[in-house]
């Protein structure tokens, strides 16, 4: 049975970990190659790299790590910050990245997703949303979520799908950093209107959030970042916890 | 020496980095002879059938395929091209395994893409991998059921997870991205196949 994936996202500047870790017998906490391959070894899906490093020198030094992470990395993973353009994705998947993650870049230029996809594939484009709710309607925002504009969510991923994207990653602002669980019927909805696979990602803070964003909440994949970092939920655990709700886990 | 064939596909070089961390020579290469003298060669593969098909023909690397003798290994889009024919822009292939190559159809998600797991291992390719190992897919085209199957996995259908004939195996899913079954399915085709 194709299962539901569990995917640690890492947040990277000049090519090192940000967050706080709390693992222990890793020889540098802070690199996110060794980052990487504990989170692997530990039973993760796939993996998230997000690039926030806001210098010039960005791309070769994100291409340098991606390079690292490609050869040292048996899991699949996600390359995702301030992609702007083909050139930018082309060193990318010549790096070794096996999926780039979009989001201000196709929103300015919805193009964009139909050229990545016909150039690299869609296996290779996940669409990445910031969304709001503004009380009648989820929003998409952009630039790290700093930036709101007047674009439906569902009308937005609609559209992503048929330029060719093949995974949307659908973050809820309103459940970001909460930890009081994921959006579950936004990703619900989003889900049962798609055919690709849906990442959900804001608000996990324990295991039953992570068994009702995949029930209810119909996700293919869940995406979280400090609850593992700081080791408040422990990934062979969570998976644990999940087979006995019968959920497919790897 | 394991040659790669570098054909303007995506994804050959993690295939280049997996044997790598196994400790395993290899060499993405286009040079007929470096591929025609290789030990074993792998067929990788991320795109588009007919497109790639045309390519192939016409830089005659589809032939040079169709003559290799020693082992080869047709990984994803490479798998499927080694089949009869694809739905994917309703394209011959190169005709060395009988299957066809359909679309998926059906009420759930496609691509078919993540963790699942693999039935009936058959050869020495699965030497060490217990029956039901999860290995990662990618795909919305797969090759059906055959005689040649040495591998099937269940997604709206069941179908080839992996295929041999003669010196010519294929996998659908990606041994390059499977974790440490995958390192496992690789280190049997460089040294038990």
């Amino acid at each position: 049975m194709l299962t539901k994936r569990i995917i640690p996202c890492l947040d990277i500047k000049d090519g090192r970990t940000v967050k706080g870790i709390n693992f222990i017998n890793l020889r540098d906490a802070g690199d996110a190659v060794e980052l990487g391959k504990a989170y692997a070894e530990q039973g993760a899906d796939e993996l998230v790299f997000l690039d926030i490093t806001a210098t010039v020198e960005k791309r070769k030094t994100l291409s340098d790590l991606v390079k690292r992470i490609a050869q040292n990395l048996n899991i699949p993973f996600t390359v995702g910050g301030g992609i702007n353009s083909i050139g930018d994705v082309a060193v990318l998947l010549d790096s070794g990245a096996d999926k780039i993650s979009i989001n201000t870049a196709a929103v300015k230029r919805p193009e964009l997703i139909t050229e990545l996809a016909k150039g690299f594939g869609s296996q290779f484009v996940v669409l990445a949303v910031d969304t709001r709710f503004d009380g009648k309607d989820w929003l998409v925002y952009l630039n790290g979520g700093r930036t709101a504009t007047e674009i439906k969510t569902l009308d937005w991923v609609k559209e992503a799908q048929e330029r060719g994207a093949g995974e949307i990653l659908l973050t809820s602002m309103n459940h970001d950093g909460t930890k009081n669980g994921f959006a579950l019927d936004l990703t619900a909805k989003v889900s049962e209107m798609l055919k690709i696979p849906i990442i959900a990602s804001g608000g996990a803070g324990n295991s039953e959030h992570f068994a009702e964003i995949f029930i209810q909440g119909k996700a293919d994949a869940a995406l979280a970042a400090s609850i593992f970092h700081f080791g408040e939920v422990l990934i062979p655990d969570l998976k644990f916890f999940l087979k006995n709700k019968n959920i497919a886990i790897r | 020496m394991i040659a790669i064939i570098d054909y303007n596909a995506g994804n050959v070089r993690s295939v280049k980095f997996a044997l790598d961390r196994l400790g395993v020579e290899s060499e993405i290469t286009a040079d007929f002879e470096k591929i025609k003298n290789a030990e074993k060669i792998i067929f990788p593969g991320v795109g588009e059938a007919a497109s790639t098909m045309k390519f192939l023909n016409q830089t005659g690397i589809g032939n040079l395929i169709l003559n290799l003798k020693q082992p080869v290994l047709g990984i994803c889009l490479g798998m499927q091209l080694l089949c009869k024919s694809s739905e994917e822009g309703n394209v011959q292939c190169l005709n060395i395994l009988p299957n066809e190559v359909k679309l998926f159809r059906g009420q759930e998600k496609i691509p078919h893409m993540g963790w699942n797991q693999i039935f009936n291992l058959k050869t020495n390719l699965f030497k060490n991998i217990e029956e039901g190992a999860f290995v990662y897919f990618v795909h919305s085209f797969y090759a059906e059921n055959s005689q040649f199957s040495i591998a099937n996995c269940n997604y709206i259908t069941s179908f080839a997870a992996a295929l041999q004939k003669d010196n010519f195996y294929a996998v659908q899913f990606h041994p390059e991205k499977s974790g440490k079954i995958g390192e496992q399915i690789l280190r049997n085709f460089v040294f038990d196949v």
